[in-house]
């Protein structure tokens, strides 16, 4: 793709975006590792060109939906690394003032519904908020995000049905990442899995989770007509998680190589090939590049700091938030 | 005061709040031109339009999932679910979703919703269309739960429950549908957490729950010509539950019986029960009784399901032994 003036800002961005990902991902690992964070989470590093391709093609005023291994999408969706890891280790600053944790940071303010600790749970959640677009008469677009995994669960099959007889501006977002879990995508997906989406005459696209542009490009289009109504959509995401299924998962050798691993990190990272991309295009030097990484770097250090350091909620609110209040 | 049946409350209730707020709309199966096979729904499709009144497939999970997410982004879903017994294929979306959305968001997401559902048997209808599961979901912190009695509780708790900004789950006796009561012409609500005395009385408390009511009406007629006074509390919400109106009825009576239409073991029934015997214990002079539904799944033949609800008669006997003092350890 030739890059035109007017997008540079744009380029840019989203390779900051992607390069934020990462760095809020390697001290999400590390606060695990060092027996800082309670709980397990799950690091969405090597996918970031998923979530960045498609959220800089939304407004802050779109929805998304996001899943387990959620912190990728928040971080595209507009939110912010001090409230992200407060939230990651239960403090009272964090996005749900320490109730959700990892598996459950929501950002209203961004659009962002929730993360979601049920494999496919928020199907009907990101379908339903296309339906109040409609029926409202917004022209807000929800996306979607789940994993190839997910495909398995009978609720996504519901909802598309429903969400291409209504013509809904949603467009569903099948990262495949070539696991469920600890198996591999083939031992569990019969057919294609752009298929399944076809058999409701939605129609279905794959693309290279790894290419920035090339998902940007195709969720820019895809954006565009659902908010027409042109909707839904469905999109399959090649893409690959480095780490395991969460943060405890280190021996993998039984379901996949090191080989493999590393042909992916090497060859196919998503920062990598935009870095490379922007060089070659004169659009920024790799010195430069190394400015905007080791800036976001700093800064979710910094914001890992605030975040441990930072107050627990008082024990009072333990029962606060049960019931939401009247209006 | 004019009397119309509980199909025509709960009609009325829903048309009322659709005239009164935009964003609320009316999603389930068959909901539109069939009205439900109750018919509890018949004509709001010509006045709202299918737009705002939502026939959907067969596809409970799905339909439930998506008026979370219509709830959590603005609109007032009233979703209907045609029987109480297909509460287990939303589980998910209503217990997982729904009822700890605005929890887990430490206050941030809120979900507005109302699930409209049944409950009952002696209907002929068989295990899978006649549970009364609504302890399953009473369980559940997040979500509230109603139980009309009448027409007229239907009604106000119905039009209370469109405007909770919580997941409000209210469930009807399907044998109720074309049972009448007085009901204004004019607007009411009738607040959650607000239990309702039926019937004032000195010997003992009967705590009822939806169609309870009317079997424990009966039976305290029963006693009165046994010369018992029979006090009778509806608690109109289980979530919310009005402890201090049983409680204060308890100490005055000194004996309790509750009853209830869900499976007596670890039920609504047990849970009251437990909290009498806790919060009222040295104002007992019995054991407090709990009256359910046999622990069988419902069966088909009318001589073997009239088995298995609450009847007037074992109630009044019920209330006799307590009163009586012939109450055996173990009854």
């Amino acid at each position: 793709m030739r890059p035109k003036k007017s997008n540079i800002e744009d380029y840019l961005r989203m390779y900051r975006q992607m390069v934020k990902i990462r760095a809020f991902e390697d001290n999400a690992n590390k606060l695990y590792l060092d027996a800082k964070m309670p709980g397990l989470t799950h690091m969405y590093s090597g996918e970031e060109a998923v979530a960045v391709g498609i959220c800089e093609a939304l407004l802050v005023t779109d929805k998304i939906t996001s899943t387990h291994r959620g912190h990728g999408h928040c971080v595209a969706k507009g939110a912010d690394f001090k409230q992200m890891f407060c939230e990651l280790l239960g403090k009272e600053e964090g996005y749900c003032r320490g109730k959700g944790g990892s598996m459950h940071i929501a950002d209203q303010s961004n659009g962002n519904l929730g993360a979601n600790a049920i494999v496919g749970g928020s199907m009907g959640i990101a379908t339903g908020s296309a339906l109040r677009a409609k029926l409202l008469k917004s022209d807000d677009v929800t996306v979607c995000f789940f994993g190839d995994g997910a495909t398995a669960q009978g609720l996504l099959y519901e909802v598309m049905n429903m969400a291409a007889l209504w013509k809904l501006p949603v467009i569903y977002a099948c990262e495949n990442n070539g696991y469920s879990e600890y198996t591999t995508t083939e031992e569990i997906v019969a057919g294609k899995i752009t298929a399944r989406a076809e058999a409701f005459g939605i129609k279905a696209y794959q693309v290279d989770g790894q290419d920035v542009l090339a998902v940007n490009a195709l969720a820019q289009k895809l954006v565009q007509r659902a908010r027409k109504g042109e909707g839904p959509f469905f999109i399959e995401l090649m893409t690959y998680r480095y780490h395991g299924h969460h943060v405890g998962d280190i021996n993998r050798a039984y379901y996949r190589t090191k080989e493999e691993e590393l042909e992916w990190k090497e060859n196919r990272d998503p920062i990598k090939i935009m870095g490379q991309w922007l060089a070659s295009e004169g659009i920024a030097s790799e010195s430069e590049l190394k400015v905007i990484s080791d800036t976001i770097y700093i800064e979710a250090n910094e914001a890992v700091e605030y975040a441990l350091a930072a107050a627990y909620p008082d024990v009072s609110e333990v029962k606060m938030h049960v019931y939401a209040k009247a209006s | 005061m004019r009397q119309i049946t509980l199909s025509q409350a709960v009609n009325e209730a829903i048309a009322e709040e659709m005239r009164r707020d935009p964003t609320i709309f009316l999603i389930g199966e068959d909901v539109a031109e069939a009205g439900t096979p109750f018919k509890v729904t018949a004509g709001l499709v010509e006045e709202f339009g299918t737009e705002r009144v939502i026939d959907t497939p067969i596809s409970e999970p799905g339909f439930m999932g998506m008026a979370v997410g219509a709830a959590m982004t603005g609109s007032r879903p009233i979703v209907d679910l045609m029987f109480g017994d297909f509460l287990f294929l939303i589980m998910d979306q209503l217990c997982n979703q729904a009822a700890k959305a605005h929890y887990m968001s430490g206050g941030k997401l809120n979900v507005p919703l109302v699930l409209r559902t049944n409950l009952g048997a002696t209907r002929r209808s068989a295990a899978q269309h006649s549970q009364s599961l609504h302890a399953l979901v009473a369980h559940i912190p997040g979500l509230k739960v109603a139980l009309p009695s009448s027409a007229y509780e239907a009604k106000g708790l119905l039009k209370t429950a469109i405007r909770d900004n919580n997941p409000v789950v209210i469930i009807e006796d399907k044998l109720m549908y074309q049972d009448k009561a007085s009901v204004p012409e004019e607007e009411y609500l009738i607040p959650f957490g607000k239990a309702n005395i039926v019937r004032e009385g000195r010997d003992v408390t009967l705590v009822a729950t939806s169609s309870m009511r009317q079997v424990c009406e009966k039976a305290a007629d029963l006693l009165s010509e046994d010369g018992i006074s029979a006090e009778i509390i509806d608690p109109r919400t289980i979530v919310p539950l009005d402890e201090t109106t049983i409680l204060s009825s308890v100490k005055k009576t000194s004996r309790a019986i509750v009853v209830d239409e869900g499976h007596q073991s670890y039920g609504v029934a047990a849970e009251i029960a437990s909290i009498i015997s806790e919060k009222a214990f040295y104002h007992l002079d019995a054991p407090v009784i709990r009256m359910g539904a046999m622990d069988v799944p419902v069966p088909f033949s009318p001589v073997l399901e009239d088995l298995t609800v609450p009847t007037p008669e074992l109630v009044a006997q019920n209330a006799r032994k307590i009163v009586f003092g012939e109450m055996i350890h173990g009854l």
